[in-house]
């Protein structure tokens, strides 16, 4: 910014009626608007780490120690993982800004209670580091971070990221070792009949951040409440969810899970509330915001029910990340008194 | 809420109550006075008096032909002590006479009982404004005759006055509006008849009720003049906002209001009409808000023209000391910084804002977190944080593509940015090297 700084002798002008004292104040002189509100990019972060709090509880709550330990190991590693960066590259160190510990948070919350501590710390270093450092930093990936970690860890460790651990609630004495999410069981089992109320409470099994929708959607409402996130876009995935998952189960409601279920089994919710909302990969105009949402959400239902996997709210996402430069180019908004219909 | 408005927009702080009960009290009579010679969009005039010349208050010292012009007048009487390049609030030096006072001062008034408007022909009246040398007060100074003779062809059917006042901290408007609403309506009026307009409308912001009160008593029953409540909202007092707010009329791109038989006046503009046509007044005295964190006594003054802002703001207590402070000319989303507080007061000059260190933007900016704030504030649906990356990489092709010219310069999109961009300074070089390369372009010809 060229904002200059004037000394004092270049103000004095004309000899002043007014006391010396005012030789002290300096004039600045930078360009208009000279008012700004009073957000900033770590305030941001900050509200949406407060917003994670519910659901860290809540997965801690279900998951015990291990689960807070998990979520530690994953933002220290985040934080270190940004500062070695930034220190390598002689940029300024910002991790205080916040953003890599929402991504620790964030990948934690997409982990089973009980997977390897170095595969958490692994998963970190690339989501920060691929994910975000190599893109040019904060602002600049393409990919949530956080995601992009999952799905690295995925494809390492298949195995480790879908054995699941039962919730310390719930007391099953048989087969306490590893244990099925609802969307597993509905997917490979045709068990449709996990109570709903488990579900939206956060009492089944599944990653931290995937049981307990309740704690997240109150963090949701936070940053809803604090003006972070637009509305559409975590009702528009939940809404498509829900509309198209209807289809099939009215179609055939044995074969198929509910539109209830969708909503609150897996990773919808944590995705809807804080991925979906990830600023810097969503779309900036509302048009493009509802194509992100509408097929980000159809993709999640159809994979869920017709690809290998239980789980498609992560690739659903990512693969809509993908395409948000593009539609940031062609949903740009009708300029005041243009006569043309919008640019494509 | 449920008030008419545009869309997008950002709602500022407006730090209004700091001048908005003050009554406009008269600045005391400034012994010298600097009166550029352009005051106006437009053709600069030039001086009509020399070095040494003895001139009266409101007499005429610099006019030109051009047909986009307005004369300028002497605002106190006593001898020219110069006529040279000056610091002008605009950020320029402009040719400017001094003038050195005597110390005396005409009284200005009603001569008799107010001008009968229907005797007055629409070319008498429009002679008069320009004599008068009135230009927009609301801060763009264009020169009020021109926007009163739309080219043949395009019909007027409505005069908007506009006293939305949507900058922070400005109360001049309001307390004009206030305090001499029969001069605004008479003003309108004779806008009205100098356009042919059958229709007048005044856009006020809700957060004015006294204001609204006051203009409704004066326009009482007559049908021809209505009220427009508005949604407090920024920038609902740039033309374009308050006429598709006011009226549901988009102008369109690259055209002017009158495109959509329109025409916008500031308030003030019409009450320096009224002044004019009766009592003979000429531009030579506004109503200035002075206010901001960075001023001691925030006040409303009634203000020579050619006043030094350092003379004007001795009359508020002065700045505040130590720190820094930005001395605007205008408000704070579109006033411009003053390098030096010897600048004088212009005929646009709405208001003296001093914004103090706690305040002022710090120069340092963080990487675009594509918010999409900056998006959803843009009052003309553009794509700031775009726009401001083309700017500054000087990527002129895709600025214009993305309809960077359009931009009007509000500023809501850096208001707005969590990253603290200075996105409208980055648009506005995009703006420059546009306009560079269609000047090459015709040179080139
Ligand atoms: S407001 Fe700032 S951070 Fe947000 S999208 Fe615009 S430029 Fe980027
Ligand atoms: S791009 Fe121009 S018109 Fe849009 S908000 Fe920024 S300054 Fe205002």
């Amino acid at each position: 910014m060229d904002q200059k700084t004037l000394d004092t002798k270049e103000i004095k002008t004309a000899p002043t009626p007014e006391p010396p004292s005012q030789a002290a104040t300096k004039l600045v002189v930078s360009s208009s608007p000279h008012f700004l509100n009073n957000e900033s990019v770590p305030k941001i972060m900050h509200n949406v780490v407060t917003a994670l709090l519910p659901a860290t509880a809540a997965s801690v709550y279900f998951f015990g120690w291990r689960a807070l330990l998990l979520i530690i190991v994953c933002v220290a590693s985040c934080l270190l993982t940004e500062y070695a960066f930034q220190k390598k590259r002689n940029k300024p160190i910002k991790i205080y800004d916040g953003s890599a510990i929402i991504t620790g948070m964030l990948l934690a919350m997409t982990l089973p209670a009980g997977f390897p501590i170095f595969g958490a710390v692994l998963g970190s270093v690339f989501a920060i580091g691929v994910g975000k450092q190599l893109f040019g930093g904060l602002g600049f990936n393409i990919f949530n971070p956080a995601l992009l970690g999952r799905a690295f860890l995925m494809a390492t460790y298949p195995v480790l990221t879908t054995t699941w651990v039962w919730p310390r609630t719930m007391e099953k004495a048989v087969d306490a070792v590893t244990a099925a999410t609802p969307l597993a069981m509905a997917k490979f089992e045709g068990k449709l009949d996990v109570p709903l109320m488990d579900m939206i409470l956060g009492n089944t099994a599944g990653s931290l951040g995937e049981t307990s929708a309740i704690a997240i959607i109150l963090g949701g409402l936070y940053l809803r409440y604090k003006g972070y996130i637009n509305w559409k876009l975590p009702l528009g995935y939940l809404g498509t969810i829900a509309a198209f998952s209807a289809i099939f189960w009215l179609s055939d409601p044995t074969k198929y899970p509910s539109p209830l279920f969708h909503l609150f089994a897996g990773g919808a919710m944590l995705g809807a509330w804080f991925m979906v909302t990830d600023m810097v990969t969503s779309p900036v105009t509302s048009l493009g915001q509802w194509i992100f949402v509408i097929v980000a959400g159809i993709l999640a239902v159809v994979i869920r029910l017709f690809g290998g996997l239980p789980e498609g709210v992560m690739y659903s996402i990512l693969f809509m990340n993908a395409f948000v430069p593009l539609l940031n180019k062609h949903t740009r908004p009708k300029v005041f008194g243009e006569a043309r219909a919008q640019k494509v | 809420m449920g008030h008419k408005t545009f869309s997008r927009g950002v709602h500022p702080s407006y730090y209004k109550e700091l001048t908005s009960g003050k009554r406009v009290e008269a600045a005391t009579l400034p012994k010298t006075v600097t009166i550029p010679l352009q005051q106006h969009a437009g053709a600069p005039c030039e001086p009509l008096v020399k070095k040494g010349d003895i001139v009266q208050e409101g007499q005429k010292i610099g006019d030109v032909k051009a047909f986009v012009s307005a004369p300028v007048h002497a605002s106190i009487s006593g001898k020219v002590k110069d006529i040279e390049l000056a610091q002008h609030p605009g950020g320029f030096r402009s040719l400017s006479v001094i003038i050195e006072g005597d110390g005396t001062e005409k009284h200005w008034g009603p001569t008799g009982a107010p001008v009968d408007l229907s005797v007055l022909s629409g070319e008498a009246i429009r002679e008069s404004v320009r004599d008068a040398g009135i230009v927009g007060m609301g801060g763009a100074a264009f020169p009020t005759s021109v926007k009163l003779a739309p080219p043949k062809g395009k019909a007027i059917e409505a005069v908007v006055l506009n006293g939305c006042e949507c900058e922070p901290y400005l109360t001049a408007d309001h307390r004009i509006m206030l305090e001499e609403p029969e001069k605004v309506v008479w003003g309108l009026r004779a806008l009205m008849k100098a356009t042919g307009a059958s229709k007048g409308f005044i856009g006020i912001e809700e957060n004015k009720p006294d204001a609204i009160e006051a203009l409704r008593k004066a326009i009482g029953s007559s049908s021809d003049i209505q009220i427009i409540v508005l949604e407090a909202k920024y920038p609902q007092g740039a033309e374009k906002m308050l006429i598709v707010a006011a009226l549901g009329r988009k102008v369109p791109v690259g055209k002017l209001p009158l495109d959509v038989g329109v025409v916008v006046n500031n308030v003030g503009t019409a009450a320096a009409i009224y002044e004019a046509l009766n009592w003979g007044k000429p531009l030579i005295e506004r109503i200035v808000t002075i206010s901001g964190n960075g001023v001691k006594e925030p006040r409303n003054l009634k203000v020579r023209v050619g006043t030094s802002f350092e003379e004007v703001l001795s009359q508020c207590g002065g700045l505040v000391e130590g720190g820094e402070v930005e001395v605007l000319n205008g408000g704070p989303m579109m006033g411009i910084a003053q390098p030096t507080l010897a600048v004088p007061v212009i005929k646009g000059t709405s208001g003296i804002t001093v914004i103090a260190a706690s305040v002022i933007k710090s120069s340092v900016y963080d990487a675009c977190i594509r918010c999409a704030s900056c998006v959803s504030a843009c009052p003309m649906g553009l794509m700031p944080y775009k726009l401001g990356d083309f700017g500054k990489n000087f990527r002129t092709a895709d600025f214009k593509d993305w309809d960077g010219v359009s931009c009007i310069e509000c500023g809501c999109c850096s208001y707005v940015c969590p990253a603290k961009r200075p996105l409208l300074q980055w648009i506005r070089l995009g703006k420059l090297k546009v306009r560079l390369e269609a000047q090459k372009a015709a040179a080139a010809k």
